[in-house]
């Protein structure tokens, strides 16, 4: 008995090393452990063993088939093994063959510049407002203190709707609005569409875009002028960009400045580009409210002060994207729009 | 404005070079555009003097010259027709550079030899436009006997610097060379000297010349002054006169034109001088135009005149349009022998207005449209006596006319030193600001705690205390203020609902493959047609521009769809095999028409796509974007008359009694208008109604628990059927057990009859409260099925 035990061990193991796959070793483990098994009709004849036998080789029985099942477990944990990698070697695939198409869109550069200006402005505290495009040529010249005989009112610079109503030439009557509605302190920004009577050409559109800026609290100075400003070049261009501010003249702010920035190309070496000034462009004006200002907006201004400012989105849009020619803007080609 | 360093430095001391000049002023408010360098490129042309002029044997167009240079006299052939022996003019030498990039070489011209070249103005440097007419195409000739070899840039003064300013419009008083050097000046912290104007001597009565001035409308013209100048000499003016205009960007014409311009660019009044003889009657009326009235002016243009314009007339007919150009009537010649001088102020708006009308924009009327100081008429006209009497082209007449009816005086501000430092940010000194103030002639007095300046009239822009402070800060200098952050109320920045609905939409419609488009709020009114509206369309009431810039800008859009499929077809003829595309902007629907007050300005989304797409694609998008935004009440009611879509294939979106917007294919005709040739998918929906119904409140339900049941059922329905109907019955007897109802196949066909078509849904059931059993849900799907056949007649299949 014990000779034929150790002959299906022997067998067993022999047949479990030499196969190679699943179903194999399947069809051993029937053949001895199954039903009907080698080593289960030895079981089976052990009621015809002697008492004195029995356990012994009972337990030698089942020390075997042990042996074979963890024998089995350990070859079939092999060839599961062997068959992944094997499934790994011939999933190979060639990684350089083209992507499937995915779309996603994209958004308008200049207005995903709008938005982007917001977001800055916002992080410093401002809120976004929004303002009509037709507007009343009070709000958009009278309530800010633009003298009756300035060539802007000309119907050559400007879109009229009547005598009383245009198209807004600069995001400023937002400045009016904010303050007749809200009561200072106040804090905000609002960017939109803008027109002038300019014919298309490569750097001008008849409508273009600004972003419009106003302080206006109590004790507000031009040194925190200075500082919005600069913070907000710094964040848009970067910490090695420099501002210049520049006295200048606008009808609305007393005192007026034009900031330019460091030449974006040589960031202020001084190039080609900037003329080896190492300024670049002039992208903002901006100055301390006038006071008619304020007050034709109902505010004291000798209790408060504020700052404005007003930059041109195209420009910046331009200059930080590389766009040659503002026609590209407004023409909606998809092969441009996917660029960005 | 052009101005030359070498003029500013007759009036005040500059001791820095010119680089650094430009970038004080620059950062004092005058901001430099250019900074040109006169001399450059001029090398070795030295004074020659044409000894001997001689045929060339080879050829008829060439002469040899023979050339005093000094030191010797040179073989020079040369093809120039305005030379005679006795001339002096500029020689190029052997080895000499000139501006326009030529080096002079010994040469061979028809096989005689040439030892040099005889220039031009232009050959050296000087722009074609501001050179003498008689030396236009010629030689230049100078006017007198200099020292042989002389280098020609000492004898022309070619040589420094000329700076050009932008002058804000705020500052006419700068559109002139003393005007920047008092500006200078204050920057410099420096004194300015003014030019001393004196008149040697004077002859005669003015009333033996001139009957009368008369100004008939004293509103546009505040102040005439004139005098005349008698035995006047008209010639070229001295070297120096030529070279100064030059230098400034004006063309030297004659003695007598050339000093009035001289005094203009020096002070900043404009004159002009009238040949008296030609004046008939004697007089001068300053006078409307009548309509109908012409006047051919100095340019040898006849310009039309109407009744809005003003002009100098005599007793007859007009001699000038006042503030823009002389009459060729009255214009000053060789034969003039007596002159009146005009030094007159012109109302601004008005010489802006005429200038633009007749379309002629000068040096006057650029100067007078600012509004001019009236004070400065005097000093200007006996300017222009005193420089014409030294320079021996007239004999002044004794006495002037002026018409100065209301004189302009000098106003008083009043400055609070605490307010300048408290705008600006700064501490300045009470007896810096003073100082600066009177650095700019700003005549300033500390009285008590206050400031109090003289304003004299130059600058009238100077009205109140806020102007003088901007005064004191930019000559202190902006960039000299230290940046201070914000302190006070802190505040959050915020952004409105509408304008957070706005960027979820962006943000949806992006991820979805839509590109972002922006357009022109102004469309032509012909896009109407173009999209089919009918005429009574009430989308054709608009907002009509006045003065458009052609009809294609002519009125405010009503509607995104026309200037969404100019975009689509746009990419469509570029080839472009798909574009899906959105954008969001305003309409602009009028209150009344015709427009009396601000229209509704009302953000709409357009979403436009062709390519790979069809209704349910749009649809698709569309149901994103309203699931996003929380809104899902809202129903797709077929739509067969809007006439820019396909009767078939539209829907309105309708919410309650509320109508967001049109979803569907663009017309066939409306198509063919656009030249395409593909199906196109629009949709128009209107955000204020999306950003009323929005709900962006979210909150969280429990994740299921329990198992789903999914049940699939086909039912064949009449074919004109909208599966709305079944999906309906679906969920009104679902029990709230059904979870979800999937449309997942529609045929038609074999085994379908005629006029039918077959339905099939998937639908998932379950309980949030237990286990469902098999058979809860056979009794409900049952249900379903008896309804679907009771109501719309649909049999099983």
């Amino acid at each position: 008995m014990k000779e034929k035990l150790e002959a299906i061990r022997k067998k067993a193991i022999e047949k479990i090393e030499n196969s190679s796959t699943l179903d194999e070793l399947e069809e051993i483990r029937i053949s001895i452990l199954g039903k009907k098994g080698e080593l289960t009709q030895i079981l089976r004849g052990m009621k015809d063993l002697s008492k004195e036998e029995r356990p012994i080789v009972g337990k030698m029985a089942n020390e075997i088939r042990e042996t074979i099942e963890n024998k089995l477990t350990e070859v079939k944990e092999e060839i599961k093994e062997k068959i992944k990698r094997e499934r790994l070697v011939s999933e190979r695939i060639d990684i350089s063959m083209p992507a499937k198409e995915k779309r996603v869109g994209h958004r308008h550069p200049l207005l995903k510049m709008i938005e982007e200006l917001e977001g800055i402005f916002m992080n410093m505290g401002f809120s976004v407002v929004e303002g009509p495009e037709v507007e009343t040529v009070h709000n958009n010249f009278d309530a800010l203190n633009s003298p009756e005989n300035h060539p802007s009112r000309d119907p050559s610079d400007t879109f009229y709707i009547t005598d009383n109503i245009l198209l807004r030439t600069h995001t400023s009557p937002v400045q009016i609005r904010a303050m007749k509605k809200l009561k200072p302190p106040l804090k905000i920004v609002s960017a939109g569409r803008t027109f002038r009577f300019d014919d298309v050409d490569d750097t001008h559109s008849p409508m273009f875009h600004q972003l419009e800026g106003l302080v206006v609290d109590k004790n507000v100075t031009m040194a925190n002028l200075k500082d919005t400003i600069d913070k907000f070049v710094k964040e848009i261009f970067g910490d090695d960009i420099k501002t210049r501010f520049r006295p200048h003249y606008f009808p609305f702010t007393e005192p007026s400045a034009e900031v330019d920035v460091s030449c974006l190309e040589c960031r202020g070496k001084g190039c080609e580009v900037c003329n080896g000034t190492g300024w670049s462009m002039e992208i903002l004006g901006c100055g301390m409210v006038h006071p008619k200002v304020l007050k034709n907006c109902g505010i004291d201004p000798e209790v408060y002060s504020g700052f404005a400012f007003g930059l041109g989105v195209d420009r910046i849009a331009m200059v930080k994207y590389g766009i040659d020619n503002i026609r590209l803007l407004f023409e909606n080609d998809m092969r441009f729009l996917e660029q960005f | 404005m052009l101005v030359p360093v070498k003029w500013l430095k007759d009036y005040v001391n500059i001791d820095i070079d010119t680089k650094e000049l430009a970038d004080r002023l620059t950062m004092s408010g005058s901001h430099v555009e250019s900074i040109k360098y006169v001399d450059e490129g001029v090398e070795k042309v030295v004074v020659g003097k044409i000894v001997k002029i001689e045929e060339h044997p080879n050829a008829d167009k060439l002469v040899v010259t023979t050339v005093d240079v000094g030191n010797e006299q040179l073989q020079i052939v040369t093809g120039a027709k305005n030379i005679k022996e006795g001339d002096y003019v500029p020689v190029a030498l052997v080895g000499a550079k000139l501006p326009i990039g030529l080096k002079i070489k010994k040469t061979k011209l028809r096989g005689i030899e040439s030892y040099g070249m005889l220039c031009s103005l232009q050959e050296l440097g000087i722009d074609e436009d501001l050179i003498p007419k008689e030396f236009k195409d010629g030689i230049y000739i100078l006017d007198k006997e200099y020292q042989l070899g002389k280098d020609i840039k000492e004898v022309l003064g070619l040589k420094g610097e000329i700076i050009e300013f932008e002058i804000t419009p705020n500052r006419p008083d700068c559109l002139s060379i003393i005007g920047m050097a008092r500006e200078t000046a204050a920057t410099l912290g420096k004194k300015l000297s003014y030019p001393e104007i004196t008149i040697k001597d004077e002859t005669d009565d003015i009333k033996d010349y001139l009957y009368g001035i008369e100004v008939e409308d004293d509103k546009l013209c505040r102040r005439y002054y004139g005098r005349v100048i008698k035995d006047i000499k008209v010639g070229p003016s001295p070297l120096w006169l030529q070279m100064k205009l030059i230098e400034a960007g004006l063309r030297p014409i004659n003695n007598i034109v050339d000093i009035t311009n001289y005094v203009m660019l020096e002070l900043g009044q404009p004159l002009h001088a009238f040949d008296l003889d030609k004046i008939e009657e004697n007089k001068i009326i300053v006078r409307r135009a009548k309509d109908g009235e012409k006047i051919i002016t100095l340019d040898d243009e006849e310009r039309k005149l109407d009744e809005t314009m003003l002009v100098i007339a005599d007793g007859k007919k007009p001699v000038a349009i006042a503030g823009v150009m002389g009459g060729a009537n009255s214009e000053v010649t060789r034969e003039t022998k007596t002159i009146l001088i005009e030094s007159a102020n012109f109302n601004g708006r008005n010489v802006r207005l005429t200038s633009r009308k007749v379309g002629l924009r000068t040096e006057a009327s650029s100067r007078f449209e600012k509004d001019l100081d009236p004070n400065l008429a005097d000093k200007a006209c006996n300017r222009v006596c005193q420089l014409i009497e030294e320079i021996g082209a007239g004999k002044v007449v004794k006495g002037y006319i002026d018409i100065n009816n209301e004189p302009k005086k000098v106003h008083e501000v009043t400055l609070r030193p605490k307010r300048v430092n408290k705008l600006l940010g700064v501490e300045i000194d009470t007896e810096k600001m003073i100082e600066i103030l009177n650095n700019l002639e700003l005549k300033a007095e500390k009285i008590e705690n206050k400031i109090h300046v003289k304003v004299p009239t130059f600058r009238q822009d100077v009205e109140i205390e806020a102007d003088l402070i901007e005064e004191v800060g930019r000559i202190y200098g902006f960039h000299i203020i230290e940046k201070k952050p914000l302190t006070g109320t802190l505040t959050r920045g915020e952004k409105s609902r509408e304008r957070k609905i706005e960027d979820l939409i962006k943000t949806t419609l992006t991820g979805m493959g839509l590109n972002e488009i922006t357009t022109y709020s102004f469309i032509s009114p012909k896009a109407y047609d173009k999209i089919n509206l009918p005429e009574h369309s009430i989308k054709r009431n608009c907002v009509e521009i006045m003065n458009p810039l052609g009809e294609d800008y002519s009125v405010m859009r009503t509607t995104l769809i026309p200037n969404m499929l100019d975009v689509l077809s746009r990419n469509y003829n570029y080839g472009i095999s798909k574009a899906w595309a959105y954008e969001i902007g305003n309409i602009f629907i009028p209150k009344s028409v015709p427009v009396k007050s601000l229209p509704y300005e009302i953000k709409t989304l357009c979403i436009g796509m062709y390519g790979s797409s069809d209704f349910f694609d749009i649809k698709g998008v569309l149901e994103s974007v309203l699931n996003k935004l929380g809104i899902n009440n809202h129903e797709y009611i077929r739509e067969e008359n809007y006439n820019t879509f396909h009767p078939g294939r539209t829907a309105s979106i309708v919410y309650g009694n509320n109508v967001l917007g049109v979803v569907g294919e663009i017309h066939p005709d409306v198509l063919e208008n656009y030249g395409i040739d593909e199906r196109i998918y629009v949709a128009e929906i209107d955000l204020e109604i999306v950003a009323y119904l929005a709900n962006l409140k979210r909150e969280y339900k429990p994740l299921p628990k329990y198992p789903a049941i999914t049940r699939d059922i086909a039912v064949v329905v009449d074919k004109e059927l909208m599966v709305k109907e079944i999906e309906q019955i679906i969920w009104e007897n679902g029990k709230g057990l059904v979870e979800d109802a999937k449309l997942f196949d529609i045929y038609t066909g074999e085994q379908i009859p005629e006029g039918k078509k077959s339905v099939a849904y998937s639908i998932t059931y379950r309980s949030h409260e237990k286990t469902l059993r098999d058979k809860e849900v056979n009794e409900i799907h049952e249900k379903i099925i008896k309804k679907l056949e009771d109501n719309l007649g649909a049999s099983l299949r």
